[in-house]
């Protein structure tokens, strides 16, 4: 979706602001936060693509004003409430006032070191030979799907050129929306500063996106 | 811990309430909405408060940027682990004991006398948890997101780094579930010191890109 997350080449926001000495977290919440959107995940109702997409969903103008923890919480209190597991109502409350649905898992404290160091691998084999190689050009796909995709605007309908192939990994644009896996194959694909940004680019400049192979055309 | 730490833009918002709020109060308003959350979710044995603890305590006390920074120096100091991080990174990596969650599917690229690499995720805030810990705000915020794939030089000189006119710029958007992690190039001067010395020139910000290895300033 052209979303308020897809803010590649976006401008108006001011210079960066890097803080000196930048500690982890900004205030309490920001902790609890952290712990409760992984325990959210651990609950096995949602995949990270369908996660991703439900932040992409807040309305721009809150996206855009919010801190990367409140837009988490944001998109947590609605997959909570989609999945069954918790209503606003409820978190308006501040009280259980329903049954939950069961989960998959409870995310228990002695579980954590093991959970975080297995991660949440993505890759996975496809039957296919990859249809492209390190060396061939290919153009981006011209498409403005409602729905989740990874495939950023600025770099929609460019010509670029395939640097790698990175293996066979989960189509978020499928699996956001409970579609299955179907796994694709990902290339690094390499793009010249003025292909995508035109007049007066920096030459110097270029940029690579990881592509699923939906996302190319041969040229 | 204060509610009046400010960390937004200085202007009001209004988000969903229906009334507008000044800062102190959207930060607080963001406790007690995560504290009801927590309540709620603990009544109904969904979470586990202790696991949150867990959590904290893992990316505030053991995994951060130093791990990252010692891939970096047994990177200059070794060749075949130079040559292995560029064939199997996750797998190097991995070897030092770091893995895990956005840290599953790894990639190392090289900073060279020609090229500087500088990695962003201008779609969300995907970034190399098992080698560099949580991310720091301005990495996800959407000044950063915006203008690091546009105008990288300007977003490099507002770190202090001034790049040579000649040298090719590469961004790496992070729009799969590859993560990578910018090896930089290894300072002059630097020939007899042991790993750890070296991992000590190695900031967070120079295995991002927005910076480059040397003696902290």
């Amino acid at each position: 979706m052209n979303g308020p997350h897809d803010l590649g080449g976006q401008m108006g926001f001011g210079p960066v602001a890097p803080e000196k000495d930048e500690p982890y977290f900004h205030a309490e919440w920001e902790k609890r936060a952290l712990g409760l959107t992984l325990s959210g995940g651990a609950l096995g109702g949602w995949t990270i693509d369908e996660s991703r997409h439900a932040r992409e969903n807040i309305p721009p103008a809150q996206y855009l004003g919010a801190s990367y923890y409140e837009i988490w919480i944001r998109a947590l209190e609605v997959l909570l409430e989609r999945h069954g597991f918790a209503a606003r109502t409820e978190i308006d409350a501040g009280r259980k006032q329903m049954e939950p649905a069961v989960p998959k898992r409870i995310l228990k404290a002695d579980m954590v070191a093991g959970v975080l160091a297995r991660g949440g691998p993505c890759d996975r084999p496809v039957e296919s030979e990859p249809r492209f190689q390190p060396g061939d050009q290919v153009r981006t796909r011209n498409f403005n799907p409602e729905t989740h995709t990874r495939l950023p605007r600025y770099a929609r309908a460019k010509t670029g050129v395939v640097e790698a192939v990175q293996g066979s990994f989960v189509f978020p644009d499928d699996n956001a929306h409970g579609k299955g896996e179907n796994p694709q194959w990902v290339y690094t694909v390499v793009f010249d500063g003025p292909e995508i940004w035109g007049e007066g680019a920096d030459p110097t400049l270029t940029v690579s996106i990881d592509a699923w192979e939906s996302y190319l055309e041969r040229v | 811990m204060s509610t009046h730490n400010h960390h937004h833009h200085d202007h009001d918002h209004d988000y969903g309430h229906g009334h507008d709020h000044d800062h102190d109060n959207r930060y607080s308003d963001m406790q007690a909405r995560v504290k009801a959350l927590e309540t709620v979710l603990t009544e109904k044995g969904l979470i586990d408060p202790m696991a949150i603890d867990a959590i904290v305590d893992t990316y505030e006390t053991k995994i951060g940027p130093r791990n990252g920074a010692r891939v970096v120096a047994k990177a200059w100091s070794d060749p075949d682990f130079a040559a292995w991080l560029r064939t199997d990174a996750t797998a190097a990596i991995a070897s030092l004991g770091y893995t895990g969650r956005q840290g599953e599917h790894m990639r190392a690229v090289f900073n060279t006398p020609d090229t500087h690499n500088l990695v962003v995720c201008t779609l969300c805030s995907c970034y190399p948890w098992a080698v560099l810990g949580l991310p720091p705000v301005w990495y996800k915020a959407p000044a950063y997101r915006s203008r690091a794939v546009i105008d990288p030089r300007g977003v490099l000189a507002e770190f202090g780094l001034i790049l040579p006119e000649t040298k090719k710029i590469r961004v790496w958007d992070s729009t799969a579930e590859l993560r990578y992690l910018v090896i930089p190039e290894r300072p002059e001067g630097t020939e007899g010191l042991g790993e750890e010395a070296l991992a000590d020139l190695v900031s967070r910000d120079a295995m991002i890109g927005t910076a480059i290895a040397g003696p902290r300033p």
